[in-house]
C-alpha cells in the first residue's frame, strides 16, 4: 500500500512526473491552479508503489509520498 | 598613557585596527600601501580566531570583508587608488547591506595606473560614493601617524555605529612616513548590537538573511531612503575639522591630510612676511565641515583650496562658501606635492 | 501509512519562483537534505549568487548572503574564516562561477577553503535571457550565439569539475546529473559527500551539477531532460573527479 499527494498550488505542470513514474499511474489533469498551470494527477492509486521516482523528480518538491 | 613608539604610517593603521578589535584582515599587494597588508600578515597569521588572507584580486578581498563582516567581526581591507577603483563594486554591495568595515586608501597618483607617489585624486570616488548607487562611506582624513592610529580606531567604532563601511583616505605620504606614535586607552563606548543581523547559524532564532537587492522599487526606494537618514545622521552629530587661526585671516586655506601639515608650515613663513593666513582642515571629508567653511566665508571673503589633485574638495568648498567669498585654487598632481613656498607664492598673488 | 518523502526542514515553505520544469528545485531540495541529514542546519551559512538562483535566500531555511556576481567563493571565505565551527556553502551558476567568478572559484579552491561549492551547470544564461555561458556546447545557439557557438572566435566549453580537480588544495569534485531519478539518486550522495567532506573538515569540495533550463533552451521539461542526455553528459562525464582519500 503506497500513496502520494500532490500539492495543487506549488504544481508547474511541467510533466517531468508523469515520465518518471514507472507505472505511468501519473498524468496532466484539466485542472488549473490559482497560478493557471494544469496541474499533475494520480490515476489508478491502487498501482502506486511509492517508489517516489515522481518527488525525486519534481522540481517544485510539490509530491508527498506515503507507505 | 599608552605606549610611544616610532612606527611607519602603513604598519600603525595595522597595530591601530588590531587593537581595534579587527582581527580579520583580506588584501592584496599594491604600492604604496603594502606594509599594511604585510603587517597584518605577520600579526595576524599568528593569533587565535583572527585570519589574513591575501587573496586573488582586490574584488575577492573586498567580498571576503563582506563575507566577515556579515558573520559580525570586524574587518578591514586596503589598497591605493587602482585597487580602490576594483573594490568599488563591493563597497558598494556592503554599503547596500549596510554592514559596518573599514577600508583604507593610500592614494596615489592618477588616473590608469598613474604613478606611486602620493596623490588626492580619489576625493571624489571616496566622498560621492565611488561604486553605483546613492551610498555614501564615512571619510577620515588623517594628517598625521598619530591620527592614522586615532582614526583607524574611531574608523571601526564609526562604523559599527552606522552600520556602514568607513574610509581612511591617506595618502602615499603619510602610509610612508615615520613618527612616533601613542596607542592611547580608549573610552569604551556604547555601540549598537550586531545580534539582530549578524550570520552564525539560525540556532534558536528564525534565520537571518543578508541581501543588498530588492526587486521591488518601492522597498528599494524605502531602503535606500533609510540609508540617506543615516547620511543626515552623520552630518549632524559626525563632523570633524581643524581650524587654524580663523580670525582674522586675510586669506583661508582649505586642505586635507599631508597638504593640511605644508599648509601649517605655509602660515608660519606667512607669518614672518605679514601675511595671515588661516587653515580649515577637515578631518571628515564625509560628513563634510560645510558649516565652518559658510561661517568662516561670511568674515573672511579670501579662501585658497589647496589639494593634490586638480580640483576636487574644491566643488564642496565652493558649495559651502555659496559665492560668499572668493574660492581660489591651487593643486599638483600625478604624484607631485606642493611646496610651502609654492603654495605662499600662490597666496600672495590673491592678496595683491 | 507512514511519510517517506517530504520537503526537507532546511527548505522554507516558499514555492519556488524558477520556471516549469528548471533543475534549481531538485538541486535546492538535495542540498537542504543533506543539511537536515547532518543536522547542521542551524549552523549553515549560505552564498548566494546572481542569477536565476539569486533568489534561493528565500528557499533556503538557514541563514544566508547574497554576494556579487561570481564572488560567493570570496564571500564564503570571509564567513568560513571569521567563523570556522559554521557549515558555509555557495551555489553557484556557470555564468557566475565559470565566466565573472573565475578567478574566486579557482583561488578559493587553491586554498582548500573548507567550504562546499554547489556549482549549476545548464549551458546557459538564464536570468538575464538565454545567453552564452562559458559551459554552452559547441554549435549550442543561444542570444549571443545566435548562429551555434563556434569555438573559433567563442572558445570551447569550460569543464569545471576537471579544471579545479588539477588543484592540490581541492578535497572533493565530482559531476552529476538531475535528469532521471537514478541521476537525481547519485547527485544526492554527491552533495552529501561534499558536506561530510566539509563537515570532516578536509577541505574544499564542489559537485557540478548538469541542471535544464527549459524556458532558455526552447524545449519542454520532458525535451530538456533528453537533450542533457544526449549532449551534455557526453561532453561533460559524470562521476568522481577527486575524493578526500586523495588528499595526502
Amino acid at each position: 500500500m503506497a500513496k502520494i499527494i500532490i500539492d495543487q498550488e506549488r504544481c508547474k505542470g511541467c510533466e517531468l512526473c508523469t515520465s518518471a513514474c514507472p507505472k505511468h499511474i501519473i498524468i496532466m489533469s484539466e485542472y488549473f491552479n490559482a497560478k493557471g498551470y494544469h496541474t499533475a494527477k494520480q490515476i489508478k492509486p491502487e498501482e502506486c508503489t511509492g517508489c517516489a521516482f515522481c518527488a525525486l523528480t519534481c522540481p517544485d518538491v510539490a509530491i508527498e509520498v506515503y507507505k | 598613557m599608552g605606549e610611544k613608539m616610532l612606527m611607519k604610517g602603513n604598519e600603525a593603521i595595522g597595530e591601530a585596527a588590531i587593537r581595534a578589535g579587527c582581527h580579520f584582515y583580506f588584501g592584496y599587494p599594491i604600492t604604496p600601501q603594502t606594509e599594511l597588508t604585510a603587517y597584518m600578515a605577520k600579526k595576524l597569521l599568528k593569533m587565535k580566531n583572527a585570519a589574513f588572507v591575501q587573496a586573488e584580486s582586490e574584488l575577492a578581498a573586498i567580498s571576503m570583508v563582506y563575507g566577515a563582516a556579515a558573520t559580525g567581526v570586524r574587518s578591514m581591507t586596503s589598497s591605493s587608488s587602482p585597487g580602490i577603483s576594483l573594490k568599488q563594486e563591493g563597497i558598494s554591495y556592503i554599503a547596500c547591506a549596510e554592514l559596518p568595515c573599514v577600508i583604507v586608501n593610500m592614494q596615489r597618483g592618477g588616473p590608469g595606473l598613474g604613478s606611486i607617489q602620493p596623490g588626492q585624486a580619489d576625493y571624489f570616488q571616496a566622498t560621492k560614493g565611488g561604486g553605483h548607487g546613492d551610498y555614501h562611506l564615512i571619510v577620515l582624513a588623517p594628517s598625521s601617524v598619530q591620527e592614522l592610529v586615532d582614526l583607524t580606531m574611531d574608523a571601526f567604532d564609526l562604523a559599527d555605529k552606522y552600520t556602514n563601511p568607513a574610509m581612511i583616505l591617506g595618502d602615499g605620504l603619510i602610509g610612508q612616513m615615520m613618527e612616533a606614535v601613542e596607542f592611547k586607552e580608549r573610552k569604551k563606548i556604547d555601540l549598537p548590537d550586531k545580534e539582530g543581523w549578524i550570520l552564525t547559524g539560525c540556532k534558536g532564532r528564525e534565520k537571518n538573511y543578508i541581501v543588498p537587492f530588492n526587486l521591488d522599487p518601492y522597498e528599494m526606494e524605502k531602503l535606500n531612503l533609510k540609508i540617506q537618514e543615516k547620511y543626515n545622521k552623520l552630518k549632524e552629530k559626525e563632523v570633524r575639522c581643524e581650524t587654524v587661526n580663523l580670525d582674522n585671516a586675510d586669506l583661508i586655506i582649505v586642505a586635507y591630510g599631508i597638504v593640511a601639515r605644508i599648509a601649517k608650515t605655509v602660515i608660519n613663513n606667512a607669518k614672518k612676511v605679514g601675511i595671515n593666513i588661516g587653515l580649515i582642515r577637515p578631518i571628515t571629508l564625509f560628513p563634510f565641515p560645510e558649516k565652518i567653511i559658510a561661517e568662516t566665508s561670511e568674515k573672511v571673503n579670501k579662501f585658497l583650496v589647496v589639494e593634490m589633485s586638480m580640483g576636487q574638495m574644491l566643488e564642496d568648498v565652493k558649495l559651502a562658501v555659496n559665492g560668499k567669498a572668493e574660492v581660489n585654487f591651487y593643486g599638483r598632481v600625478g604624484g607631485v606635492i606642493p611646496t610651502q613656498s609654492e603654495i605662499l607664492t600662490e597666496i600672495k598673488k590673491y592678496l595683491k | 501509512m507512514k511519510k517517506v518523502f517530504e520537503s526537507p526542514k532546511s527548505l522554507t515553505k516558499d514555492p519556488f519562483t524558477y520556471c516549469p520544469g528548471c533543475h534549481h528545485g531538485i538541486a535546492h531540495r538535495l542540498v537542504a537534505e543533506a543539511l537536515d541529514e547532518f543536522g547542521v542546519r542551524e549552523k549553515t551559512i549560505g552564498v548566494c549568487p546572481v542569477g536565476c538562483s539569486v533568489f534561493a535566500y528565500v528557499f533556503f531555511n538557514c541563514d544566508m548572503i547574497c554576494a556579487a556576481h561570481g564572488r560567493a567563493p570570496a564571500v564564503a571565505t570571509g564567513i568560513k574564516r571569521a567563523k570556522p565551527d559554521s557549515i558555509v556553502f555557495t551555489y553557484q551558476g556557470d555564468g557566475d562561477l565559470a565566466s565573472i567568478g573565475t578567478a574566486e572559484i579557482v583561488h578559493t579552491a587553491n586554498r582548500g577553503e573548507n567550504i562546499t561549492v554547489i556549482f549549476i551547470n545548464n549551458a546557459i544564461y538564464g536570468m538575464t535571457g538565454g545567453q552564452m555561458a562559458p559551459t554552452t556546447l559547441v554549435g549550442q545557439v543561444t542570444q549571443t550565439s545566435p548562429y551555434g557557438r563556434d569555438p573559433k572566435t567563442m572558445g570551447y566549453p569550460i569543464k569545471v569539475a576537471e579544471m579545479l580537480s588539477t588543484l592540490k588544495g581541492v578535497a572533493y569534485i565530482s559531476r552529476v546529473a538531475l535528469s532521471k531519478p537514478a541521476y537525481i539518486l547519485k547527485a544526492k550522495k554527491a552533495i552529501r559527500k561534499a558536506f561530510q567532506t566539509q563537515i570532516e573538515g578536509k577541505g574544499f569540495s564542489l559537485v557540478e551539477v548538469l541542471s535544464t533550463c527549459p524556458t532558455n533552451w526552447g524545449l519542454s521539461p520532458i525535451e530538456a531532460n533528453k537533450w542533457l542526455e544526449e549532449n551534455m553528459i557526453p561532453y561533460y562525464p559524470l562521476g568522481e573527479f577527486k575524493t578526500p582519500e586523495e588528499v595526502s
